[in-house]
């Protein structure tokens, strides 16, 4: 008994800790988010807030519900590989209400010359020009439509 | 891009961690080597450090409330830092240390140091009145027993606690290296030597802080400073530099040596952009230097006055020597590209959320801290006779 | 041994509460979405991404795609992904010509300053390799990014503490800081279009077909012909991160 009333302020340390074991404990259990480690260590909720981004690009399979004789053209053409977006821009919204958003014409030239303007990168397969000697300052499409580009 | 030399991947052109991350290891490297020269005296009876114990331990303390606060100025979200407690991923070091930190805090520090002053705590408590009174009982745990018995037990299960504070301080510190040792993305941290050469280097800056504190609070005292104390910390300093600087050679030849694809690129970063802060500031000013001071006091006998003032250079320019080590490697570890093609530049600013402010702040910090704990705790008064 | 018999039964209970949890969520979550006839079963896919260096002419649109379906912040430059050019000299390969200007977002400009013409000159598109033994969630503290069960490494940014533990451990420089949320970002693979039976937005907008996105579990996907037909190579195999965008002719300079 002598020994135990010595050592009874380590007993009260061993509770004090205790007790911040109980108190982290509930904490714990009241604070992790619920989905927490269902589908591994993370919230399972994070996927499905990363699935509901928008939509900015709708894809070439919407443009073609409506724009089927542009499809037409383009399918005999050079540029049938490329997505119309890929020129056009981000035309999601566009697709799904296509009277609320017009878009706008892309500008040619600086368009162009991503793909077209000569470099020693890129590959000779396809058409590549200096474009000042090539045209000046005009704009590409004086000469080539952009659908169907090449000059018969 | 201005500050860019060569090419480094687009998003890794900022750094990613600041000074405040170079002062982290820093902090937790001056609380595991002061309590390392704490635990000498009492786990291996070097009997000549005594008056410097319990100076170490507060030293610890003081340091260790601050050194969560560098990281919780960096996080992007620190109100969301808890979470590291709530749910720790297994997997990661930084998550880990966080449990280590807290039970390095609360299971050895805090009880080794309330064991210690357990019987002054009582005595406080019963001596002063109003406020002050329920102060010093709160922390007495409302217990008042000091009988030789129960200060027996103290000391028994103090000596336990130390016995385990060793490994938790090595694994504090070591775990700090760990977190950088364990990047194999990046050649600078990637080895496994990091965690041995952070602990050593630790070692070394905090007896150097504890040895600084011990002169510069004795003078302030106007007491008589213990030289055989001093002497002794002086020689562990000597020991434990002479150990770290031959583990941070193995390290430099190794990679000299093996010169593996990351070589050139961080050879060329050592002689450049970290000249200052690694070839002059850590190796030649705050290692090379202090080794030599200390060093000499071994062979040559200097008078007591000199000696102390010795000590102090050395010391001093230590802990200058391990700072600039912290910074070469969390700043030099971002400043080369990991395309090893290109480098960029540390623009280290003033008063914002990481600049130069807040981290002197926030290293002045624990000499507040401490200032207050010596209020509080004083080291000096004792009633056992055979100390200062 | 009581602890491998421990490990066997936490590892098969997990596995089925996983499985099941995982369909049971997805049903649940498109009962809703225009798509819900086709839902879609995380367990069924395995994702991965086939960039061949041959075709890509370092256009940029991937880039300006990325940027404009994900809201990548503008100022400061962070890129989920981005395009390089190596040009490498015969006479010194080892260390390659690398530039990157806004990460190819305008594309190229059309020579080199110094006239060079030595040499080879390619483009190489970089982003998240989505890695199967990803180093970056094995770091995160608290579990803020994750790989999921179809292998894209995505980002918890309601939950991520911004430490940047994750950006460091990266060894291909993928993730940053969006200076907005204060959270690691990254590129997602575009998930919220691949889980409603759309490409990612660089591989829509990539005008020569370099990129293409695969679906490893799907007998049908082009990835498997492309596969046997081609060598592939995939960035810093020497770290072994289980890295998925597999690359077809990249060159052995390639940081």
């Amino acid at each position: 008994m002598k020994s135990f009333r010595d050592a009874a302020h380590l007993i009260r340390l061993a509770v004090l800790f205790a007790a911040g074991l109980l108190v982290f404990s509930v904490a714990r259990a009241a604070l992790v988010p619920k989905d927490f480690g269902t589908l591994g260590h993370y919230r399972a909720g994070a996927i499905d807030d990363v699935r509901a981004k928008p939509i900015a690009y709708a894809g070439q399979k919407a443009c073609a519900e409506c724009h089927l004789d542009v499809v037409d053209l383009r399918a005999q053409a050079r540029h049938k590989g490329i997505a119309c977006e890929s020129c056009h821009g981000p035309l999601a919204t566009h697709a799904a209400d296509p009277g609320q958003m017009t878009p706008a014409r892309p500008e040619a030239r600086p368009l162009c010359v991503h793909c077209h303007a000569a470099n020693t990168g890129k590959s000779t397969r396809y058409p590549i020009v200096d474009v000042t000697d090539h045209a000046g300052d005009d704009t590409c499409i004086t000469c080539h439509k952009p659908h169907n580009p090449k000059l018969s | 891009m201005p500050g860019v030399q060569g090419f480094m991947y687009p998003n890794e052109v900022e750094l990613q961690w600041s000074i405040l991350i170079v002062l982290y290891p820093y902090i937790t490297g001056l609380v595991a080597g002061a309590f390392i020269l704490a635990s000498l005296e009492r786990v291996f009876n070097v009997q000549a450090v005594r008056p410097t114990y319990r100076l170490a331990l507060l030293t610890a303390l003081a340091f260790l409330l601050v050194a969560p606060l560098p990281l919780q100025l960096h996080l992007g979200h620190p109100e969301r830092s808890f979470e590291m407690y709530l749910t720790p991923h297994r997997t990661s070091a930084m998550a880990m240390f966080g449990f280590v930190y807290m039970w390095y805090l609360m299971v050895v520090l805090l009880v080794e140091i309330w064991l210690d002053y357990r019987r002054e705590l009582v005595l406080a408590a019963r001596a002063a009145g109003g406020v002050r009174r329920w102060f010093y009982r709160a922390l007495t745990l409302g217990s008042d027993n000091i009988s030789p018995a129960s200060l027996a037990i103290d000391d028994r299960v103090g000596r336990i606690v130390t016995i385990v504070g060793i490994p938790s301080a090595f694994m504090l510190h070591g775990y700090v290296g760990f977190i950088f040792g364990s990047i194999k993305a990046n050649p600078w941290w990637s080895t496994p030597m990091m965690p041995i050469v952070f602990l050593f280097s630790a070692i070394v800056s905090g007896i150097a802080m504890v040895m600084v504190l011990y002169v510069v609070l004795t003078w302030w005292r106007k007491t008589p400073i213990d030289m055989r104390c001093l002497d002794t910390v002086a020689k562990y300093l000597l020991y434990a530099f002479l150990v770290d600087f031959a583990l941070e050679m193995l390290d430099l030849v190794h990679r000299i040596y093996e010169a593996d694809e990351s070589f050139r690129a961080l050879d060329f970063m050592v002689h450049t952009k970290l000249f200052l802060s690694q070839i002059v500031l850590q190796l030649i000013v705050g290692t090379g230097l202090p080794i030599l001071l200390l060093a000499l006091t071994q062979i040559v006998e200097f008078a007591p006055r000199t000696r102390i003032r010795i000590y102090l250079a050395a010391g001093g320019l230590t802990l200058v020597g391990i700072f600039a080590m912290r910074w070469n490697v969390v700043i030099g570890g971002q400043l080369f590209s990991k395309s090893f093609l290109g480098y960029t530049t540390y623009k280290l600013a003033f008063a914002t959320r990481e600049g130069l402010l807040p981290a002197i702040l926030l290293m002045m910090l624990p000499f507040g801290i401490l200032a207050v704990l010596l209020r509080i705790l004083p080291p000096w008064q004792r009633s056992t006779a055979g100390a200062p | 041994m009581d602890t491998s018999r421990r490990d066997f039964l936490m590892l098969g209970t997990k596995m089925f509460v996983m499985t099941s949890a995982a369909a049971a969520a997805f049903e649940h979550v498109l009962a809703g979405a225009p798509e819900a006839a086709s839902a879609y079963h995380a367990a069924g896919h395995w994702w991965a991404m086939v960039i061949d260096i041959e075709k890509c002419i370092g256009s940029g649109h991937c880039v300006r795609a990325c940027k404009l379906e994900n809201h990548v912040v503008d100022e400061p430059f962070y890129f989920r992904t981005w395009v390089e050019r190596y040009h490498v000299d015969p006479l010194d390969m080892d260390h390659p010509a690398v530039d990157s200007p806004d990460g190819g977002i305008d594309g190229f400009p059309e020579t080199y300053p110094d006239g060079r013409t030595t040499g080879k000159t390619f483009f190489v598109p970089k982003m998240c390799n989505h890695c199967a033994d990803s180093p970056c969630t094995q770091v995160c503290p608290v579990g803020a990014t994750f790989r999921t069960n179809d292998g894209v490494v995505l980002i918890d940014k309601d939950y991520c503490l911004g430490c940047r533990y994750c950006v460091q451990a990266c060894p291909y420089g993928c993730r940053y800081i969006d200076p907005r949320t204060r959270t690691a970002d990254k590129c997602t693979l575009c998930y919220h279009r691949l889980t409603k039976g759309l490409q990612p937005a660089c591989c829509e907008t990539c005008p020569t077909g370099a990129r293409q996105i695969a679906d490893l579990k799907n007998p049908d996907d082009p990835i498997h012909a492309f596969l046997r037909s081609h060598q592939i190579q995939v960035l810093k195999p020497q770290m072994a991160t289980g890295a998925k965008v597999y690359y077809s002719g990249l060159d052995g300079s390639v940081r």
